[in-house]
């Protein structure tokens, strides 16, 4: 008896080994196939542009044809390179202030409709959840429309003020201050502090690990945006690095050395941002998620 | 704000004393306001000001322009009510219904792709079985890093239709024939739907992780007591218990699906595709909005794509029972 028993443990550990390989190979594999642009075109940014265009991303490992004139290129300090790296700023600074602000303004509104109880809380949040349904793609029209009028056209305001006030990132702060103490308010009532005071100084600290998730996803919501700077920035010298890339795409003088390397360089960032804060993001995009 | 006012009214003899007794009438509104201010039943509103503002002036405003704006034809000096003439020029206006099908095909496929597998990732990676699952998920989630400018091109390079590209060279090695792969509808919407798929995996797979994290573990300890197979624990636990991130993700799929725009502009470099295979419902409002700069017409093609998004979800929603219980 206790033999057939060791029989059946062992086998069923290994029946668990053959399922352990599998399911980490799928993960190998499906892993391979999604890196396989990115490292192509990274591979890719070490070849002449010109050769990009004739023969597409090769996946030769060729050392012979790869050289750094790309990354020289656009280091250099010439006009494209100086151009490049105004995006890159234009890009760095329009993000930092879009999470800057986007955050602080979330937070005390999320902090309203979670810790007070008024009169329009539950339409407030209701509203909320309605400017979730419509995609930004419809309303878009009219928005660009509403900034020429108000004389944000090709600025920075202008493409930062309609998303300010996120509704998802609203939302989450919302369902992460809903665990919190509502005790912490009255204790700080009664030592004195204000409404105002014990908004930023007691919870705000408490809700640190809800800011660093939002900040990174906000991070990359703002790095990434394409749509609506391709409709306010008009001039070059304002252009974030996702329309630059985008104008290196004429249908004429493709400049493939400088926009391959260039878009490489332009995951860094945020590649860094995520690899710093990986941990965070899962919370940040799944509050809205489990709860439903 | 009075006070200010009067102040500045007031002048001539009287002045000086005007001024010590409206200073002090200050000091005392000063007080109330403040105290007005700082009152919890003031402080949620302040709190919630810039959620009131922001959705008057960027939401509730452009939508409603948005739907008045379809019943106008608006050119560059005057701007004339027409009626639902934009509407009716929809219904016969065939490339809109090219645009329609191909929105309405990717939105679907998207959903069938980027639903089931992505489950399917994160119930393997919630179990025991995979091993080195950080580096999995780290690695499944670069791609919704880069933005649809970087991966657009790579894609369009990878799709060249030379023998030299990528998916040609895999054709060669099969012993298959190079493919025009974005001059064909077929080729081109496997592109599109393997990009989508490149770029959104990952996520959807967190989503579903950190669903499957949400789940009481004592429910499958007590089904392993009942002798209940891997299968059967995965039909009757993890599948309803799953239902309300499914449906999330279901949600916002249709809605990205349906309203999918930059990532065909980028695999054709530019807002034209040869038979407009790649034209999207939003790629036709740009098209006429931006580029043709018919404004009426293309908010209701805008319009016409919000009402079809709300009617799905809304149909989806009734059927998996998601409408009902909120009502109760």
């Amino acid at each position: 008896m206790p033999a057939t028993d060791t029989v059946k443990k062992s086998s069923s550990k290994i029946g668990a080994t053959i399922g352990s390989v599998f399911a980490t190979g799928l993960f190998a594999i499906v892993s391979a196939i999604i890196c396989f642009p990115l490292l192509a075109g990274l591979i890719a940014s070490f070849r002449p542009g010109r050769e990009l265009i004739r023969k597409g991303l090769s996946i030769s490992l060729d050392p012979s044809s790869m050289n750094l004139n790309n990354y020289n290129y656009l280091f250099c300090g010439n006009a494209d390179s100086k151009k490049y790296w105004m995006w890159f700023k234009n890009s760095m600074v329009l993000t930092v202030v879009t999470v800057a602000l986007t955050l602080i303004i979330c937070y005390f509104v999320a902090y309203s409709i979670t810790m007070y109880e008024f009169r329009f809380k539950r339409l407030f949040f209701l509203l909320v959840i309605a400017t979730m349904m419509v995609p930004f793609e419809i309303l878009m029209l009219p928005l660009y429309k509403e900034i020429i009028a108000f004389k944000l056209i090709d600025t920075m305001a202008g493409v930062m003020l309609p998303g300010l006030c996120a509704s998802s990132t609203i939302f989450f702060f919302h369902q992460y201050m809903k665990s919190l103490p509502k005790e912490l308010l009255d204790s700080g009532r009664i030592d004195g502090a204000n409404e105002y005071r014990i908004a930023v100084s007691i919870m705000m600290p408490i809700a640190k690990p809800a800011f660093s998730a939002m900040a990174i996803l906000c991070a990359m919501g703002a790095w990434n945006n394409m749509l609506w700077p391709m409709l306010i920035f008009r001039s070059a010298n304002k252009f974030t690095l996702t329309i630059g890339l985008n104008t290196l795409l004429t249908p004429y003088g493709n400049n493939y050395d400088m926009l391959i390397a260039g878009s490489m360089m332009a995951i860094i960032p945020i590649l860094i941002l995520f690899l710093l804060f990986q941990k965070y993001i899962v919370d940040g995009m799944t509050a809205g998620a489990v709860k439903g | 704000m009075r006070w200010i006012l009067n102040s500045n009214i007031t002048g001539g003899a009287g002045a000086i004393e005007a001024k010590a007794s409206h200073s002090s009438k200050k000091e005392g509104n000063t007080l109330s306001f403040k105290k007005f201010l700082y009152s919890q039943k003031t402080a949620p509103y302040v709190f919630a000001l810039p959620f009131i503002l922001s959705f008057t002036i960027f939401w509730i405003y452009p939508l409603f322009s948005a739907i008045i704006m379809s019943f106008q034809d608006i050119g560059a000096v005057t701007t004339k009510f027409i009626g639902i003439k934009n509407y009716t020029k929809l219904l016969k206006d065939s490339v809109f219904h090219i645009a329609m099908a191909n929105s309405f095909e990717y939105m679907l496929f998207t959903c069938l792709l980027l639903i089931p597998f992505p489950l399917l990732y994160a119930v393997l990676m919630d179990s025991n079985l995979v091993k080195a699952k950080g580096l999995w998920k780290a690695l499944l989630y670069v791609p919704a890093l880069t933005s649809v400018v970087i991966s657009g091109t790579l894609f369009r390079l990878m799709f060249s239709e030379y023998k030299t590209g990528q998916l040609n060279v895999l054709m060669t090695m099969l012993g298959l024939p190079a493919m025009k792969w974005l001059k064909v509808k077929f080729t081109s919407e496997i592109a599109l739907l393997l990009l989508c798929c490149w770029r959104w995996t990952g996520v959807n797979m967190l989503y579903f992780l950190s669903g499957l994290k949400s789940i009481d573990k004592s429910l499958y300890e007590s089904a392993d007591i009942d002798g209940a197979t891997s299968w059967q624990k995965f039909k009757f636990i993890t599948i309803p218990l799953m239902k309300p991130t499914t449906i999330y993700v279901l949600t916002i799929s249709i809605y990205a699906g349906l309203s999918m725009f930059l990532e065909s502009f980028m695999l054709w470099a530019g807002n034209s595709s040869p038979n407009n295979i790649g034209l999207t419902i939003v790629g036709y409002l740009y098209k006429r909005g931006i580029e043709k700069d018919d404004m009426g017409y293309a908010c209701a093609v805008g319009v016409v794509l919000m009402v079809l998004g709300l009617i799905i979800n809304f149909v989806q929603l009734g059927l998996n029972g998601t409408l009902k219980k909120e009502e109760d």
